[in-house]
């Protein structure tokens, strides 16, 4: 098609006959040809939101975890002990036995009472260091710090540490519910 | 509204371009004929589209790829879905391409001034073809693994740079991680992009000259909008609908996981390259070499089609290209048929198509276990399962004496060709050893019991020294003869059941589970040792020639004479040990004929074997 004869089309394509026809066809062409293409993206959305709206089969037991130091290992008052959290580990298509899934300190405060920090901060996530010196933990990312009870010492963190439920089981042996919670929110909501 | 659509416009022209997408003169009106290019555009977009989605769930590398697409297809939200339109638009786009290209030629729209246009199609044909071969092998599964290394394997047969193209499109000498990475970075990258680009000029030289109308009077002429693309898109309504329907009715295949060490005799490529398949199969093709079957002759085609033009100048030869055009799709279809027709009619190849349908089921029930897929990938899930590896052992090492329910353990005849009359024909092989396919259950035991002969009659084609010992000769088969007349009697079908009760329960076979009824163990037990039926007496009774040192007892029935030990007779253990040395002499000893497999095959494939035998896998 030569350029004179294509500016002649711009031209008279404007004055087609329109008419009832000519509506249904516009009409239809836009729904069937929306609708064609529609299909796939739909699809594949549907698809990309599988993390968001599949089920994930549930956990066994009740949630504790058995750590591997004992009651009587941890001084009373003494410095907090990092523990690193074996569990099994389902990823996709996969599922690992006895993976380090994430770490907490420990820290015995009486004969028979231990407390139990989740490991990452709840700023963003970072892995929080424990200053012996200065007896607290810190954040190497943003700075957050923490006193040894976990209550936050400057405002940079939205809450305190994460303590987590712990049971002492057969006099000796520690227990730990492992859960990680969303990071940024001031209140703790466990991550599903 | 409309401001923003003028500011925009000012600043983009956006108005003009959609007036010239949409405003393009069609002489003659609007047709169904000329709908083909545009439904090849729209599989394209189904496949960026379904694509990009697939990307963001697909792993490649040897050990995540197929677990990967797995998951997709089974776990995933819409995985199948997914995974189906994109499988399916595949075979759409060639069946489409084929379509455009012999109208193009018939309808002469290669002609000038749009040779540039045809030569451009062309191209994006190859596109086509090559992101087709590049996405068949990327779920590395059986069937894909074992077809593109043919594609590989041709690719190294090309003259001169071969090995070296073979080994860049593999990443290596050998199929590894990187040929999926390769494989991969061509299928989403440089061949998509590539035919972007090309799809781009093709679609912008067909437009610079306009549709080839045949007969431009037919109708008033209209614009693109809407006429046409309502019929376009009631094309594309169609294929997305016939898409749809293979995907959610036949379901795109995954086979089981590519093995190297685990021949595939159903590999095939994808049903599009069957035709230059059923070619290469030719002697007289193999004769002029691969190369000549492979690269000069696809080769040779595809110079004539590029020709197309030049001889499009005359009027004969616009005759030439259609007849050629015709001649190649005949011959395309001819061959495709053919070659489905000889698979249809070969035996073996049906027994290896379902042997392949079995794993990709049995893969299933197996990655769906609590400990899902191992970490070096779900190829081994299938290595280390009795089901599927005990029928392949049965096959290689004890079908070429014995049979299983009649076939050689996976299901497929042992047969031999042989020449009659000048005419070749296939003839089943004779077995020269028993039929073990009911081997430890109660049906073989009273088949040994009452009818020794028969159960043992193929050891009569094993030659003259096994006839005599086993079947001539053999003292069992005297006994089971002269005691014949004891299982005519109605009443003693209990007395054998008892006995068989017993004896089985000796193994302690798994599965079909045996009867282990107590009571009839028991009442088993007593015929074994003292003969007495329920009508009548065995003369010669069991622990006359047999020992047997019953499961859970200390006391040993029996004296060890000539005749085989029946402890754990047909279990896990009495078959390993026998399997490895049946000259042993509390089994066959000097009689033996049979070869000692202790030797022969590895530990883990004896208890492979045996497992499966003894009925012990999930």
């Amino acid at each position: 098609m030569s350029q004179s004869q294509s500016q002649s089309d711009l031209n008279h394509s404007e004055s087609y006959p329109e008419g009832r026809r000519g509506f249904m066809a516009h009409v239809l062409a836009a729904a069937i040809g929306g609708f064609v293409g529609l299909v796939p993206f739909a699809s594949g959305l549907a698809f990309f939101l599988d993390p968001l709206i599949r089920k994930r089969k549930g956990g066994s037991g009740d949630g504790f975890v058995k750590l591997p130091i004992t009651v009587e290992a941890l001084e009373i008052n003494g410095e907090p002990q990092l523990v690193k959290i074996i569990m099994d580990k389902v990823d996709a298509w996969n599922t690992y036995r006895n993976q380090p899934v994430g770490a907490v300190y420990l820290r015995r405060v009486a004969s028979d009472k231990v407390i139990v920090f989740n490991q990452r901060c709840p700023h963003l996530g970072c892995a929080v260091d424990y200053k012996p010196a200065e007896k607290n933990y810190f954040c190497p990312c943003h700075t957050s710090a923490f006193g040894l009870d976990g209550v936050k010492q400057n405002d940079i963190p939205p809450r305190g540490l994460d303590e987590l439920e712990v049971s002492i089981r057969n006099n000796t042996e520690v227990w730990v519910k492992f859960q990680n919670f969303r990071a940024t929110t001031p209140d703790k909501i466990p991550v599903a | 509204m409309n401001a923003l659509v003028n500011w925009i416009d000012d600043r983009t022209g956006l108005k003009k371009l959609m007036h010239e997408a949409l405003y393009e003169h069609i002489p003659g009106g609007a047709r169904w004929r000329y709908v083909w290019g545009s439904t090849l555009v729209y599989t394209f977009t189904i496949q960026v589209i379904t694509g990009i989605f697939l990307a963001t769930a697909y792993s490649p590398s040897t050990t995540t790829a197929w677990e990967s697409v797995y998951h997709i297809q089974n776990h995933m939200q819409f995985g199948w879905l997914v995974r189906g339109l994109h499988h399916f638009s595949a075979q759409a786009m060639t069946v489409l391409l084929a379509i455009h290209l012999m109208q193009v030629v018939i309808d002469g729209a290669y002609k000038a001034p749009r040779e540039v246009n045809f030569w451009l199609g062309l191209i994006l044909m190859q596109i086509v073809l090559g992101l087709g071969l590049t996405g068949y092998l990327l779920p590395w599964d059986q069937k894909g693994y074992y077809a593109t290394q043919v594609s590989t394997e041709i690719m190294g047969a090309t003259p001169v740079v071969g090995p070296q193209l073979q080994q860049l499109a593999q990443g290596g000498p050998q199929y590894g991680h990187h040929t999926l990475t390769r494989f991969f970075a061509m299928h989403v990258m440089i061949l998509p992009a590539t035919l972007v680009a090309f799809l781009v000029l093709h679609i912008a030289v067909f437009r610079r000259h306009g549709i080839t109308v045949p007969d431009p009077d037919r109708a008033p002429g209209v614009a693109f909008w809407p006429d046409q693309v309502l019929k376009d898109a009631v094309a594309c309504l169609v294929v997305l609908a016939t898409v749809l329907g293979l995907t959610y009715f036949k379901g795109a295949e995954l086979s089981a996981p590519a093995d190297p060490s685990e021949a595939f005799s159903a590999a095939r490529p994808e049903w599009y390259f069957l035709f230059l398949f059923q070619f290469l199969r030719f002697e007289w093709v193999e004769h002029q070499g691969l190369a000549f079957g492979a690269i000069y002759l696809p080769g040779l085609l595809m110079l004539i089609l590029t020709a197309m033009p030049i001889f499009g100048r005359w009027k004969l030869g616009h005759w030439f290209n259609i007849a050629f055009m015709m001649a190649m799709m005949v011959g395309i279809i001819g061959l495709t048929g053919l070659a489905l027709k000889n698979d249809a009619k070969d035996p073996d190849f049906q027994a290896a198509v379902k042997q392949a349908h079995d794993d990709s089921e049995r893969i299933k029930v197996l990655a769906e276990r609590p400990d899902g897929i191992p970490l070096e990938g779900a190829v081994s899930l299938l290595r280390n399962d009795p089901l599927t590896q005990g029928p392949r052992l049965f096959a290689r090492n004890c079908a070429p004496c014995h049979r299983y329910d009649g076939h050689d353990g996976t299901g497929r005849e042992v047969a031999k060709i042989v020449t009659k009359d000048g005419v070749k024909v296939r003839e089943l092989e004779q077995a020269t050893a028993t039929d073990l396919g009911k081997f430890g259950t109660q049906e073989w035991l009273k088949g040994v019991i009452t009818d020794y002969a028969k159960t043992f009659a193929p050891l009569s084609n094993a030659g003259e020294k096994v006839k005599k010992h086993f079947v001539d000769d053999s003292e069992m088969a005297d006994w089971s003869k002269s005691h014949a007349q004891h299982w005519r009697v109605g009443e003693n079908e209990k007395s054998l059941d008892d006995l068989t009760a017993f004896l089985q329960a000796q193994g302690g076979r798994v599965s079909p589970k045996p009867n282990l009824d107590e009571a009839a163990v028991k009442r088993g037990r007593e015929i074994f040792t003292s003969g007495k039926l329920a009508v009548g007496q065995i003369e010669s009774k069991c622990t006359d020639c047999h020992s047997l040192k019953p499961r859970g007892e200390e006391t040993v029935l029996g004296e060890s004479g000539t005749a085989p030990t029946l402890t754990g007779y047909a279990g896990a253990d009495w078959l390993r040990d026998f399997l490895k040395n049946p000259g042993h002499a509390q089994f066959y000893g000097e009689n033996n004929a049979m070869p000692a497999f202790g030797d022969r095959l590895s530990e883990k494939e004896l208890g492979l074997l045996v497992r499966w035998m003894v009925g012990d896998f999930e």
